[in-house]
């Protein structure tokens, strides 16, 4: 009996935990997102947080995105042929990349890239307790540090998304049309015919502002509440990259079923 | 302030690029754009079935893209397809007795228009708002595979 009432309490614990833990996230968020704007000042620190999560993954998601439209270029190419519909080799190279791996494989790189690097860089400003003495100068480490960083997330994700999807489309382009010699034409047209701008492209960009959205707040607030160790870093950079991974996937299943639902 | 000014073009550069990608996104892969501008004629042609044409089809004349289609309505008095097609303006000397098909490409393909020259003499030309007279209607594969089994039917029964 005593053992089960043991259980009970621990399963009770862990729970309210978790509910703590969503709610600080969330409290977190808001003090984040609803704040008085300080247009002048905080722009500055907009810009170089964009050029630390923005363009330095850019490289990242350039490279994979020419090798995944290259890579779905030959496989669709050798499934096509053997139905004899080369044709539609564009379309199937710019559905699959626009609405769902230009979005998904870019949110899964910058989890990688940029959000284990602001879960590091913020964990380790707590445990030097640079966030602390922000405080007592009087500085909101909240404004100062983490909402810039949360904002140039948010920002940079679909730009990434979009810039992956036209590499990989070309990407496709290479293979198929320069290499193995499917007709321009008909690449380009078959393309443009079936890919709807508001339904797919707009579809994909949806998909990344909601992925940039939750991975930098995965990012930024396990940064924020590493236990102030270097083995709480390490564990915070983990999380990080394993929880947005879980969130990207799980959300991209719930987005498509909702947008292509149609509401 | 000099390593500021350089993030911040770097930070605008990488800003631009990525509505770059939208533009290619937008023009090139969803085709925002129209393959005819705003030039070109309008000629109409009825047809007694028109597939599954879709707006923005292309228009042929011996395989060489002419022009597209810009749209399809039900004629409420005849009951027949119009379809509107816009021709490039340099294509101005088809022969006003042209016929209009409707093919397929290959087996799984779009229908696309197709436009034969007829044998009048030049002085009789399609013009804007002129219609297309002679017109032979989609061939619907479920039509042709009905007449073919209720051929193959009666020739048993003899």
């Amino acid at each position: 009996m005593m053992k089960i009432m043991n259980r009970l309490e621990r399963l009770g614990s862990s729970g309210l935990t978790i509910c703590g833990n969503f709610g600080r996230c969330g409290i977190f968020l808001l003090r984040t997102l609803f704040r008085k704007p300080r247009f002048k000042k905080s722009f500055p620190l907009l810009i170089d947080a964009l050029y630390f999560v923005g363009v330095f993954s850019l490289i990242i998601i350039v490279l994979s995105g020419l090798f995944i439209g290259m890579v779905v270029g030959l496989q669709g190419y050798n499934t096509l042929n053997k139905f004899g519909a080369l044709a539609q080799l564009g379309q199937l190279i710019a559905l699959s990349v626009v609405r769902e791996l230009g979005p998904v494989v870019t949110a899964l790189l910058f989890a990688g890239r940029a959000g284990s690097a602001l879960t590091a860089e913020i964990g380790l400003m707590k445990t030097t307790e640079q966030l602390s003495s922000m405080e007592m100068m009087g500085v909101d480490p909240l404004w100062r540090v983490i909402s810039p960083r949360f904002w140039a997330g948010f920002i940079s994700m679909p730009v990434l998304s979009c810039i992956f999807s036209a590499v990989a489309i070309y990407g496709g382009y290479l293979v198929g049309v320069q290499w193995l010699g499917i007709d321009a034409g008909s690449f380009w047209g078959n393309m443009q015919s079936s890919v709807d701008f508001y339904d797919d492209v707009m579809q994909g960009i949806i998909k990344s502002f909601v992925f940039g959205f939750v991975v930098t707040w995965i990012a930024v607030f396990q940064g924020f509440d590493t236990v102030p160790t270097a083995e709480g870093i390490s564990r915070a950079t983990t999380r990080t990259v394993v929880y947005s991974s879980l969130a990207i996937l799980a959300l991209d299943f719930a987005l498509t079923s909702v947008l292509i639902g149609g509401w | 302030m000099f390593r500021l000014r350089t993030i911040e073009v770097i930070v605008g550069l990488f800003m631009v690029v990525g509505f770059i990608a939208l533009f290619i996104l937008s023009f090139k892969v969803s085709g925002l754009t129209h393959y005819v501008s705003s030039k070109g004629y309008t000629i109409y042609a009825e047809f007694d079935n028109s597939g599954s044409l879709k707006v923005r089809a292309p228009v042929t004349m011996s395989g060489v893209r002419i022009g597209e289609v810009t749209g399809i309505q039900l004629d409420n008095k005849t009951f027949k397809a119009r379809v509107t097609m816009k021709i490039e303006p340099s294509q101005n000397d088809i022969p006003a007795d042209s016929s209009a098909n409707i093919f397929t490409e290959g087996l799984l393909g779009s229908n696309y228009i197709s436009l034969t020259p007829g044998f009048d003499e030049p002085p009789q030309v399609l013009k804007d708002g002129s219609v297309v007279q002679e017109t032979h209607s989609a061939i619907i594969l479920e039509k042709l595979i009905g007449q073919f089994m209720f051929n193959i039917n009666k020739g048993e029964k003899k």
